[in-house]
């Protein structure tokens, strides 16, 4: 882990909303063609972290390299490349109601003029394919798909444009569990053929042990744990496995109103 | 001492706030304006909001041209009557058309449809994390958004204003002849003997600002909000009267610099 470059590297990352500190000194470095898991409560700053990564929010502190590129250093245009390499699926789906399934689909495609609109739809077609989707899934509109299929699209916008980092938030959350487990196939399948290296967010462990080489904890601002995926539950730290197992009593208060 | 000063600082803040806020939209206005000038361009989107705005707003700003210019000839006539001036309506009737009505009604009317649309759609994009998506989607959210929104506007105003000053004329002129007694050939004379083409040249620029007024402070707002749907709400509201209050006190300014000697 340690002999070769991470994919990604931040050090000391920091942001806080107002009064508010989300992020207060992140390190974690991720290697290249491996799934990270990153683990925390609602609300730890966990989709903050990769929106900082993905250039969608600026920290106050610290630094974020991709492919050793200080990326918030670089120029506008530079950024706009590296934005051209990343996929990402948002927590609650992110896709443009106001554009059919295929061209939410191909719009990344359609955006940097990788293809045309007369043969976006048999792309579309395809890729839906991959992740499970008949074709005429394709002339729907958003909102008439069920929260499956959301997860699916977006997963298939995220993948259309075959990225070489690709982050997942909350892939699986508000799923039944057999959905759950047939995203993370298909996370699995994905990242695989595209060689990628993915960062997922999850609060589900079955799904973490599934999606995830490397698993890391995020709380009160900070990594507080980072190790094989496989062993979470019995890593022998007691946040981890107070939060994998979901104990109530442990190192973990939850901040209810006193 | 204190009690003194407290009201002092409230209103520094607010005056500071209130800096702050127009410097923001002002920058907004110029990112969004120099999208238009550099590749790519949107034009299937430029298109669908220029019929958005123009196409469907024509039986709103119609129907109050209409109404504006028959009411217009009845009381001007009650008016001018009193000192014999009864002559004077179709004049009148045109020149508050063409200057002030016609552009700050329909801006008004626009306001209220499209500030609000543009609002809640942007702000329901920014809510659901669709700009953040369009971001990572190797687009920038400014040019495809925004950029073609503003166009939109400065083209469909003037054209709607066109359309409400020929009908706001018809209505005066519907009134003046079936119920004020003036000849119809006479009645469209004296309409365009007093015409000047500055007269409807200015409240075509005028609607082409108050068109993009409209259009920016709908993308603003929709930009900024947060909070779900209560916070698309609120910039929806924030939309449209913040663009008819800045229409009618820009309308005061450009006439100003129109028509003051
Ligand atoms: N744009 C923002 N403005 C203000 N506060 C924010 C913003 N984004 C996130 N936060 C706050 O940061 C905290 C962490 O959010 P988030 O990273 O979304 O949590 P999670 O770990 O559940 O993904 C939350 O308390 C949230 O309210
Ligand atoms: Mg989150």
């Amino acid at each position: 882990m340690t002999a070769q470059r991470p994919k990604i590297r931040l050090r000391g990352l920091s942001k806080a909303f107002g009064e508010k500190k989300v992020l207060d000194g992140v390190d974690l470095d991720i290697r290249a063609g491996h799934g990270m898991v990153i683990l925390g409560g609602s609300g730890s700053g966990k989709s903050v972290t990769i929106k900082c990564i993905l250039g969608l929010i600026t920290p106050d502190a610290g630094s974020i390299e991709v492919d050793g590129q200080d990326v918030l250093a670089m120029s506008r245009r530079e950024r706009e490349a590296l934005a051209d390499r990343i996929g990402m699926l948002f927590q609650n789906g992110a896709l443009f109601d106001s554009l059919p399934v295929w061209e939410n689909v191909c719009f990344k495609l359609l955006a940097q003029k990788r293809i045309t609109r007369a043969k976006a739809r048999d792309k579309a077609a395809e890729v839906l394919a991959q992740v499970g989707l008949a074709a005429s899934v394709g002339d729907l509109s958003p909102a008439e798909l069920s929260g499956g299929m959301q997860k699916r699209v977006g997963l298939a916008r995220a993948i259309a444009a075959e990225p070489d980092i690709i982050f997942f938030d909350e892939p699986t959350t508000g799923l039944d569990p057999i959905m759950g487990a047939v995203i993370d196939g298909l996370i699995v399948d994905v990242v695989k053929r595209l060689g990628a290296t993915a960062v997922s967010i999850t609060h589900d462990m079955a799904s973490a042990r599934r999606i995830g080489d490397d698993a890391a904890m995020l709380h009160k601002g900070r990594i507080v744990w980072t190790g094989p995926a496989a062993t979470l539950g019995e890593t022998g730290n007691a946040m981890v496995d107070q939060f994998a197992r979901g104990d109530r009593e442990g190192p973990i208060q939850m901040e209810l109103r006193r | 001492m204190d009690l003194l000063l407290n009201p002092v600082a409230a209103i520094g803040r607010a005056v500071l706030g209130a800096c702050r806020t127009v410097g923001a939209v002002a920058l907004f206005a110029l990112e969004g304006v120099s999208h238009l000038l550099r590749p790519p361009f949107y034009g299937r989107l430029f298109l669908r909001h220029l019929a958005e705005i123009a196409y469907f707003s024509l039986p709103v700003v119609a129907l109050t041209a209409v109404f504006t210019g028959m009411v217009l000839a009845l009381q001007s006539y009650t008016g001018f009557a009193r000192f014999n001036a009864e002559g004077a309506v179709a004049n009148v009737v045109v020149l508050s058309i063409t200057r002030e009505l016609g552009p700050v009604l329909a801006g008004l009317m626009v306001a209220g449809r499209i500030g609000a649309a543009f609002a809640a759609e942007i702000g329901t994009m920014r809510v659901t994390d669709q700009i953040d998506a369009l971001t990572t989607l190797s687009t920038n959210p400014m040019k495809y958004l925004v950029a073609p929104r503003l166009l939109a506007g400065v083209v469909a105003l003037p054209f709607l204003v066109v359309v409400a000053d020929i009908l706001g004329v018809m209505g005066g002129w519907l009134i003046g002849t079936t119920k004020l007694g003036f000849g119809s050939a006479g009645y469209l004379k004296a309409t365009f003997d007093f015409l000047e083409v500055m007269d409807v040249v200015s409240g075509l620029v005028k609607a082409a600002v108050f068109g993009f007024v409209i259009t920016l402070m709908g993308c603003w707002c929709g930009y900024q909000s947060k909070g779900g749907a209560q916070g698309v709400g609120a910039a929806t509201t924030t939309a449209v009267v913040s663009a008819s209050i800045l229409i009618l006190a820009l309308d005061y300014v450009l006439t100003e610099m129109f028509f003051a000697r």
